[in-house]
């Protein structure tokens, strides 16, 4: 267990090794250098400002300047936001994001594993193609398209709920709904296939012939089982709930690490999409190895390799 | 003794009379032939076609083909045709001009989803974006089928060493947040990849599709290959221990001549069925993408792009994000549920 841990944790430090090589490379490709699009400088600006960022100097020590300003938790400059640090703008912002994405995958997996038990339970009724075809919805509709719809018909139309910002408990419903919706029916879809197999097993059977409630047996003994393949999930939902706060931040105009990023992206401000992308991965390749660790914790029947 | 004078010597060239009597009407029957002998393609196909779902969603698709590839070129608008005086109409409304046209007794082609803030007909421009992205969805997943295929197999057919270290590699990959990574690459790729095609000729069929959606297939074949290789390495690894292959062996086939001609062409039904489920999931990262500027360039328009730009107005002109939204839910699912279908039919024991 600890050899396989050890090895884990060595493959994410070398994958994260790697994204950062990648990122830095990327970033040196584009034409021009950082400071072309502003207005004609003087050659001393240029020379000052380039002094500043760390430009001066060539781009193997730019890179070993950078990574030992990342070892120490230093993650640059914004270009555009004058003044603020990379970690000022990503730890300010991410609280909310995780927040919302917190309340989001519990809400998924929650109620993904809840309808996916209801439909394997109703299995052929037609709650369970109602469950169905919701789900198959889920997974076939961009989340722009949800959240956009959500609006027009909840903030819109009907008024109900708040479309902007994150000020009340309210303001929460309609972004933590958009972005739980595709893991959720992801999860339901799972939960039913991987029941209707626990249901079928022969433990299921004698459970029965002893007398267990219908309930006991449903969420006592084919629950634990059926509920493998979700964890497995784990990691895809996890990238997935990274990527849709993107969008979901962005429509919904919520102040988090999501919003920043996409306006890094259109302001081109190229250090700070270099630093979220390396916070972002980082954060992802460590969560996965966690969630790899317990999957093999939850269920003694995988074998460490 | 008697059992001993039945015994037949091996090498004896006797005869025995019982081998030439007529057949009887018993042995005559076991000939003939109950049902045909079938196919792979064959069996596949009788499942599949049993399958209302996927046959559904197989119309649905080469409808959505026909609609995408074929119907743009007799489309009386064009994409990027911007109709002066048409800017902002709803769904089958004319503008003053082309209603003074139509009493003249001219015939006017409606619009039938209206037209965006730029008078560009809605129709023609839901058409063109879902071949954008059909294109996105079926060349990227030829290019991951290629890349993943032949990496895959190579892994697995050697084994030991080649396979560990191009396993490591495939795990690194795999770790990488691949969304994020494609973000990265499309925000810098587009400059030095327009530098690069501008700067010589022989790039000019490149040029004509586009930055953008050259960039796109690099970015998805970069990173999207890797499932597709573990999958393969996986079925080579098994289907290398079997007796045929090493009858091919000691007939002196070549490795390479193995992977293709052996190998491979029994992996035939996984690889047709993960690169078609491979299809949709394309096609909802460039959706993704042109959501956030970062897809295919104007005044080319993909699905995901066109119910990007409505969002901004979706108040007032709803059936923007409507009609593109529609189009790409209904070609996503159609691709899904025709994945599925391949799979039950290729592989009855993958089904749930």
């Amino acid at each position: 267990m600890t050899k396989y841990v050890c090895k884990r944790i060595g493959y994410a430090l070398l994958t994260i090794f790697l994204i950062s090589v990648i990122t830095f490379t990327l970033m040196n490709l584009i034409p021009g250098g950082p400071f072309m699009s502003e207005k004609a400088v003087t050659p001393a600006t240029q020379a000052a400002l380039e002094a500043k960022y760390g430009l001066d100097v060539s781009k193997p020590q730019q890179y070993v300047n950078y990574m030992s300003g990342l070892l120490q938790g230093d993650l640059g400059l914004s270009l555009k936001q004058k003044g603020r640090t990379a970690n000022d703008i990503i730890f300010s912002t991410f609280p909310t994001s995780a927040k919302l994405g917190g309340i989001s995958i519990l809400l998924a997996i929650v109620a993904g594993t809840a309808l996916g038990s209801l439909a394997a339970r109703l299995r052929g009724k037609w709650g369970d193609q109602l469950i169905m075809v919701v789900s198959t919805l889920g997974i076939a509709v961009p989340s722009f398209v949800v959240a956009s719809t959500l609006m027009r018909i909840f903030g819109v139309e009907l008024k109900w709920l708040p479309t902007m910002g994150l000020s009340t408990p309210m303001h929460y419903i309609l972004p933590v709904f958009t972005l739980a919706f595709y893991p959720m029916a992801y999860i339901t879809r799972l939960m039913r296939s991987s029941m209707l197999d626990a249901l079928n097993q022969d433990y299921i059977r004698t459970a029965r012939a002893k007398g267990v409630s219908k309930f006991s047996m449903l969420f006592k003994h084919a629950l634990r089982n059926a509920i493998i393949p979700v964890i497995t999930y784990a990691g895809p939902l996890l990238a997935y709930t990274v990527s849709g706060s993107f969008v979901v931040e962005k429509i919904f105009n919520i102040p988090g690490l999501g919003r920043e990023f996409i306006n890094c992206i259109t302001g081109r401000d190229y250090p700070m999409v270099m630093s979220t992308t390396i916070f972002l991965a980082t954060l992802l390749v460590l969560m996965n190895v966690v969630v790899d660790i317990l999957y093999k914790v939850v269920d003694p029947r995988i074998k460490l390799k | 003794m008697e059992d001993m004078k039945l015994k037949k010597n091996p090498l004896s060239f006797h005869l025995d009379a019982d081998d030439f009597l007529p057949a009887s009407e018993d042995e005559k029957q076991q000939l003939d032939i109950m049902r045909e002998s079938t196919t792979f393609w064959k069996d596949a196909l009788k499942r599949f076609s049993k399958n209302k779902v996927a046959m559904v969603a197989f119309v649905v698709i080469i409808l959505v083909m026909i609609l995408a590839f074929i119907v743009p070129n007799f489309y009386p608008y064009d994409y990027d045709q911007m109709v002066r005086g048409s800017e902002n109409l709803w769904p089958m409304q004319y503008s003053q001009a082309e209603q003074a046209r139509i009493d003249a007794g001219e015939d006017v082609f409606p619009h039938i989803f209206g037209t965006d803030k730029l008078g560009r007909d809605l129709g023609i421009r839901v058409l063109t974006g879902a071949r954008v992205s059909l294109l996105v969805g079926l060349v990227a997943s030829a290019l991951v089928l290629l890349i993943g295929s032949i990496y895959g197999s190579v892994a697995g057919y050697f084994g030991g060493k080649v396979d560990l270290i191009m396993m490591r590699i495939v795990d690194i990959i795999y770790s990488v947040p691949d969304i994020l990574i494609i973000i990265l690459l499309q925000v810098t790729l587009k400059a030095p990849l327009q530098a690069l095609f501008d700067s010589s000729s022989i790039f000019d069929g490149l040029n004509r599709v586009g930055v953008g959606l050259i960039s796109i297939f690099i970015t998805f074949s970069l990173l999207y290959w890797v499932s597709m290789a573990r999958i393969v390495r996986g079925q080579i690894m098994t289907l290398k221990e079997q007796e045929f292959v090493t009858a091919a062996r000691a007939l002196g086939a070549s490795n390479g001549r193995i992977i293709r001609k052996h190998l491979l062409p029994n992996c035939i039904g996984t690889l047709i069925v993960t690169t078609t489920l491979q299809i949709p999931s394309a096609i909802f990262t460039e959706a993704f993408l042109s959501f956030l500027g970062l897809g295919v360039a104007a005044p080319m328009a993909s699905l995901g792009s066109l119910a990007a730009d409505a969002i901004n107005s979706i108040a007032s002109y709803p059936y923007r994000l409507f009609v593109p939204a529609v189009a790409i839910s209904i070609i996503i699912l159609a691709f899904n549920l025709f994945g599925d279908g391949l799979r039950d039919a290729f592989d009855p024991k993958m089904k749930k």
